[in-house]
């Protein structure tokens, strides 16, 4: 077991896959571990409605559930209009909820946990927001950034503040996503290491007194769940919250 | 992960890499970003395309099934009202016609025994003029039989006294006198 606790983000490339330029393209970990979302996701939702049962199975009831659950976030955020964008909302939310699981496992790898993989996610989401509201308003769509009954004179200070806000949107969107999951890891790592460090360095009496930080895991670990729980809802939430903005740019 | 130590293994592109923090190498971005937009895009296909239609076909089913059993039982639960209805009117229909019934009995009744009442009372009215009719004429028998007792008793006791029969004209007169007294 590794002590440190950064090795477990490390990227494993398998293999080279292509060139770009001089960039090489590999199968990595990171890359297995997203493939395996796929499948997980896909294989959920098939075999669940596998049998169509009126009265479902437990699985079925999941994978219902799971789209009953997106399905009314989309629409008490974004409106029924919004919900051209459910199949959107529901692979974001899934591929995010599904890879923060899977880092739960042990020995596992957090795809979720590189700043490079939420960016891109959230960038992706920031983009679908600006290019829909311009296609859907044209210049109107800039609307959202003059609020109305705001006095003429500091208008030009709420305009700057409100684009702004609006700019650093896929920052804070993308940022809070990774840093819950890497400081998540991390923390269960140290603790992790702690046990280690007092057997090797204390002996039994080590081992027993390793049973307080394996408790603090335990309780890490449930806390962690509910992190990985919770960060794939706020992301996919507030990709509904930046979609109505984009559907109904009006304050 | 054997390995004790994180170090620059040959698993690891350590060339044109910072080294360090793994989510700031940047030589490893570009093949995330790939692998990225192919797992994305391949779920995003596969939810839009086949999953989502699926689960949500599913569940439109149900509703659907649902939403006819609610109006079967609506419909179902509109004829037991009417049965109930029904039901009610014959109930009161019945007691209607059974008070009718009642009333009228109670009427035909009450009038009979008003006639019967009647012709009794008629008899004993005609009973009792006979009986006073009687009454009189035995009241007037017995005044005249009293008459003539009371004029033979004043003959006789005229006769004692006096020693001599009284004429009847005069005994008639006298006791005529004495009984209008």
């Amino acid at each position: 077991m590794a002590a440190d606790p950064i090795h477990q983000f490390r990227i494993v490339e398998f293999f080279p896959v292509a060139h770009i330029g001089k960039t090489e393209i590999a199968f990595t970990n990171s890359a297995l571990f997203m493939l395996a979302a796929v499948v997980i996701i896909t294989a959920f939702l098939i075999i669940g409605t596998a049998k169509k049962g009126l009265v479902p199975t437990r699985l079925q009831s999941a994978a219902e559930l799971s789209y009953e659950f997106v399905a009314t976030t989309v629409r008490s955020t974004a409106g029924s209009e919004g919900m051209k964008f459910f199949p959107f909302v529901f692979t974001l939310f899934m591929f995010v909820l599904t890879l923060n699981f899977i880092g739960l496992v042990p020995y596992t790898f957090t795809v979720t946990s590189h700043i490079i993989v939420t960016a891109a996610l959230a960038i992706m989401v920031f983009l679908t927001v600006l290019l829909y509201g311009l296609y859907r308003h044209g210049f109107h769509f800039f609307n959202l950034f003059v609020p109305k009954g705001v006095p003429i004179a500091i208008l030009p200070l709420i305009v700057f503040i409100e684009v702004l806000s609006f700019v650093s949107r896929p920052i804070s969107h993308s940022v809070r996503l990774f840093a819950n999951m890497l400081a998540g890891h991390i923390t269960l790592q140290v603790f992790a290491g702690f046990i280690i460090l007092m057997g090797s360095a204390m002996g039994a009496i080590g081992w027993i007194g390793g049973i307080l930080p394996f408790g603090m895991i335990v309780i890490l670990m449930a806390l962690e769940t509910l992190v990985a729980f919770l960060q794939a809802y706020v992301f996919a939430i507030l990709t509904c919250i930046y979609l109505n903005d984009a559907i109904h740019p009006g304050h | 992960m054997a390995e004790q130590q994180h170090t620059t293994s040959t698993e690891h592109p350590a060339e044109g890499g910072h080294g360090g923090f793994p989510p700031f190498q940047s030589n490893t971005y570009a093949s995330q970003l790939v692998w990225l937009a192919i797992a994305f895009v391949l779920l995003f296909v596969l939810m839009s395309k086949w999953a989502l239609p699926r689960v949500g076909s599913v569940i439109e089913n149900r509703q659907k099934r649902i939403d006819g059993d609610i109006a079967e039982a609506g419909k179902l639960k509109e004829q037991s009202d009417a049965a109930v209805a029904a039901y009610e009117k014959a109930l009161a229909d019945a007691r209607a016609n059974a008070q009718a019934i009642a009333n009228e009995t109670r009427d035909k009744q009450a009038a009979e025994a008003e006639t019967r009442r009647k012709a009794l009372e008629d008899e004993l009215n005609v009973k009792l003029s006979d009986a006073e009719k009687t009454i009189a004429a035995t009241k007037q028998a017995a005044m005249s039989n009293v008459r003539g007792i009371a004029e033979d008793a004043t003959r006789a006791i005229v006769e004692r006294l006096i020693g001599k029969a009284p004429s009847d004209q005069a005994v008639t007169t006298a006791v005529a006198d004495a009984l209008k007294r």
